[in-house]
C-alpha cells in the first residue's frame, strides 16, 4: 500500500519539477547510454571479425618463418615435398611472398599489394578469378610475368580497356594481365581487392627479399587440424632446429586472441560504467537531500499523522530508485537510438540484452545505494521539529 | 465514562543551550471520553509540550501517561506511530495538508498508514468529507481552496481513521473571525456527536467554547473549570 503509494508520489514529484528531475537523472543517462553504445559497437566489430576469422575456415593454418638469419630457409619446393609426404594430412598449400610495388599501365600508376602465391591460393582463400585465368603451375615452373588483378587495381589502372591480355609494369618488370578476382572487399583501397596475384617463383626473383614469409595450409578435415600442426611443427624444427624461427598459428588461436581482446573491452567498458552511474548517483543523493531539506514539514505531517519511519525511508527509497530507474530506461532509449543511427554507419551494431538489463539493473542498485541516505535523514526527523519546519 | 486521557505528575524538561526548560513541571490531567476540553495558556506556558504529549509525538521525562488504556511510556517509535495512527487525529494552525494533494488524497493519506484497501480509504475519507460539509470539492488541491475550506480538509482528515481523540492546535489561528466561528461549531457539532476534541489556544474567549477549561501556566495546571 505504501509502495503503491510511494510510487504515484514518486512519479507525481517528478513530473512536478521535470528540468530537476532531469537534471539529476543525467549521470545515469549519460552512463546507462554511454555502456549500450560502447557494448553495441564493441560487440558488433568483434562478431564482424570473429564472422571472418571463421570465414578463414577451421581446417587452415598459417605457417610463418619467423627466423632472422637468412641461410636457414625454407623453400616452396622444400615445403612442397613435405606436404605432398602427408597427403591424409594436408590438402593444400600456397607460399606467401608479399610486397608493395608501384605498378603503371600507360600513363596510369599506382601503388598496390603485391602477393606472390601458388595456384591453391584461389581455393585456400577463397579467391577466384570472375574473368580470364588464374595463375598455374605451368607460370610457376616457367616463372611466368602474369598477373590475376583486384577490381580495385582494374579500377585504378584501366578506364574503358580490359585489362586481360594488357600489359603493366611491376617495378619495371613487364607482366601480362590474365585475370581478374571476383570483388570480394567492396573494390575499396587495402581491401582484399587492392591485390596483384603473380606466381610466387616470380615474385622471389623481381622483390629482393626473395624469402618466402608464410604459408597457407589446408587439412584435409577439420579434425586433422592438431595433427597437422603438430606435423608441421616437427618439419620445421628439422629444419630450424630453433622454436623461435617459426609459429603455425590456426584459426581458433585468431578466435581466443580475440575472446581476450573482447573480454579486456568489455572490462573497461564496465569500468567506466561503474564510474559513471556511481557520480550519477552522487548527483542523485544531492540532490534527494535537497529534496529532503526542502520537504521537512511535509515529512513531519506524515508523521504526525501516523507514518512510521519504515514509511518514510521506504517512500523516499522508492523515490531514488524512480529517478535512476526512469534515467536508465532514458539511457537505454538514448544508447539503443546512437546504435541505430550512429554505430549502425561503421558496423554492424549488436544490442546486448545483457548489458542492457546489467546497466539498467545497475542504476537501480546506484539509486538504492545514495537513496539509502537520504531516506535515513527522512525518517529519522523528529516530527515536532519538522512541523514547526518553515 | 472511560477516563480517555490520564496523565499524572507528568513532567518534561528541554535543554536550550546553557539552561534546562521545565516545560511539564507535574500535570495532572484526566479526560473522559466524549468531552470537549480546551486547554489554554499564554505562549511559552507549556502548552505546545502537553499537547506533543498528548499527541504521543513526543514522551515524558517521568509520571504517567494513559491513552484509552495503552501505557504511553517506554514505547518505541515505531509504537508511537501507531498510537498515532489510530488513536489521534491532528488539526493545526496552519493547516498542514500536502499541497500536491487533492483534498481526497490528504484525507485518505492517514489511511494509507493504517493500510487501508484502497475500496475502504475511499469509503472513509468520502464519510469524513462529507461529516465536514465538503463532499462536493474532494478533488481540488489546498490551493483552490479558501482558508475554512482546508481547515475543514484538516478536521476530516483527522476524523478519517475515527480516532478517539481529536487534537486541534490553534485551529482558527489562521481564520477570520467569521470562518473560525463556523469552525468552532464544526468542532461543536462534532462533539455532541461523541468525539473526545481537545482545543489548544492562547485565546481565552476561544477556550469558552469549550465545555471544560483547562488553564496552564509555567508547566503547572492553574485552573480546572466546568469538569464532569
Amino acid at each position: 500500500m505504501v509502495i503503491l503509494q510511494s510510487l504515484k508520489m514518486a512519479l507525481n514529484s517528478i513530473a512536478t519539477n521535470k528540468g530537476r528531475s532531469f537534471l539529476t537523472m543525467l549521470g545515469v543517462i549519460i552512463g546507462v547510454a554511454a555502456v549500450i553504445t560502447a557494448t553495441g559497437f564493441a560487440m558488433g566489430s568483434t562478431a564482424e571479425i570473429t564472422d571472418s576469422i571463421e570465414a578463414l575456415g577451421t581446417n587452415k593454418l598459417m605457417v610463418f618463418n619467423t627466423s632472422r638469419q637468412s641461410n636457414r630457409d625454407m623453400s616452396y619446393e622444400d615445403f612442397k615435398e613435405f606436404t605432398d609426404a602427408n597427403p591424409e594430412l594436408i590438402s593444400q598449400m600456397a607460399p606467401i611472398v608479399n610486397g608493395n610495388s608501384t605498378v603503371k599501365y600507360g600513363t596510369s600508376n599506382g601503388d598496390f599489394n603485391i602477393l606472390g602465391t601458388s595456384p591453391d591460393y584461389a581455393d585456400i582463400d577463397d579467391a577466384h578469378v570472375q574473368e580470364g585465368r588464374y595463375i598455374l603451375d605451368l607460370d610457376m615452373e616457367f616463372r611466368q610475368k602474369v598477373a590475376v588483378i583486384g577490381t580495385y587495381v582494374v579500377n585504378e589502372l584501366f578506364e574503358d580497356t580490359s585489362p586481360i591480355g594488357e600489359k603493366i609494369k611491376i617495378d619495371g618488370n613487364v607482366f601480362t594481365v590474365v585475370g581478374i578476382l571476383e570483388e570480394k572487399g567492396g573494390g575499396q583501397e587495402n581491401s582484399e581487392d587492392d591485390m596483384i596475384i603473380i606466381p610466387v617463383t616470380t615474385g622471389q626473383r623481381i622483390f629482393k627479399n626473395a624469402r618466402i614469409t608464410s604459408f597457407e595450409v589446408l587439412t584435409t578435415s577439420s579434425e586433422v587440424v592438431d595433427e597437422a600442426q603438430a606435423a608441421i611443427e616437427d618439419y620445421m624444427m628439422s629444419i630450424f632446429n630453433s622454436e623461435d624461427s617459426f609459429k603455425v598459428y590456426n584459426s581458433a588461436f585468431f578466435l581466443e586472441t580475440l575472446e581476450d581482446i573482447t573480454g579486456t573491452m568489455a572490462l573497461i567498458l564496465g569500468g567506466i560504467a561503474v564510474i559513471s552511474l556511481i557520480v550519477g548517483g552522487i548527483g542523485i543523493m544531492n540532490i534527494m537531500l535537497v529534496s529532503v531539506t526542502e520537504r521537512t514539514r511535509e515529512i513531519g505531517i506524515r508523521k504526525a499523522i501516523g507514518a512510521r519511519k519504515s514509511s518514510i525511508l521506504i517512500q523516499f527509497i522508492i523515490e531514488a530508485l524512480v529517478l535512476t530507474g526512469l534515467g536508465g530506461i532514458i539511457g537505454i532509449l538514448l544508447g539503443i537510438g546512437a546504435i541505430v543511427f550512429i554505430i549502425s554507419r561503421f558496423v554492424t551494431p549488436v544490442v546486448d540484452p545483457m548489458w542492457v538489463s546489467l546497466s539498467f539493473g545497475f542504476s537501480l542498485f546506484i539509486g538504492l545505494v545514495f537513496g539509502i541516505f537520504p531516506a535515513y535523514k527522512a525518517a529519522n526527523l523528529n516530527p515536532i521539529e519538522a512541523l514547526r519546519y518553515e | 465514562m472511560t477516563s480517555l486521557i490520564d496523565i499524572k505528575d507528568m513532567h518534561k524538561s528541554y535543554v536550550m543551550g546553557s539552561n534546562v526548560v521545565k516545560a511539564l513541571d507535574g500535570v495532572d490531567i484526566n479526560i473522559l471520553n466524549g468531552e470537549f476540553v480546551s486547554i489554554v495558556g499564554p505562549s511559552g506556558s507549556g502548552k505546545s509540550t502537553l499537547m506533543n504529549m498528548i499527541g504521543c509525538l513526543d514522551v515524558h521525562d517521568s509520571g504517567s501517561y494513559h491513552l484509552d488504556g495503552v501505557d504511553i511510556s517506554d514505547l518505541s517509535d515505531k509504537e508511537l506511530a501507531a498510537i498515532r495512527s489510530e488513536k489521534i487525529g491532528f488539526v493545526f494552525q496552519g493547516f498542514n495538508l500536502l499541497p500536491k494533494f487533492t483534498a481526497l488524497e490528504n484525507v485518505e493519506l492517514p489511511l494509507v498508514y493504517r493500510g487501508f484497501s484502497h475500496k475502504q480509504r475511499k469509503k472513509h475519507a468520502l464519510e469524513a468529507l462529507d461529516r465536514v460539509g465538503l463532499g462536493d470539492r474532494i478533488h481540488h488541491k489546498p490551493t483552490e481552496l479558501s482558508g475554512g475550506q482546508q481547515q475543514r480538509v484538516a478536521v476530516a482528515r483527522a476524523l478519517a481513521g475515527n480516532p478517539p481523540v481529536l487534537l486541534a492546535d490553534e485551529p482558527t489561528g489562521n481564520l477570520d473571525t467569521h470562518t473560525g466561528a463556523e469552525i468552532l461549531t464544526m468542532l461543536d457539532d462534532i462533539n455532541s456527536q461523541g468525539n473526545t476534541i481537545i482545543l489548544i489556544t492562547h485565546d481565552n474567549l476561544l477556550a469558552h467554547r469549550a465545555k471544560r477549561r483547562i488553564e496552564i501556566v509555567d508547566g503547572l495546571i492553574v485552573s480546572d473549570k466546568g469538569a464532569k
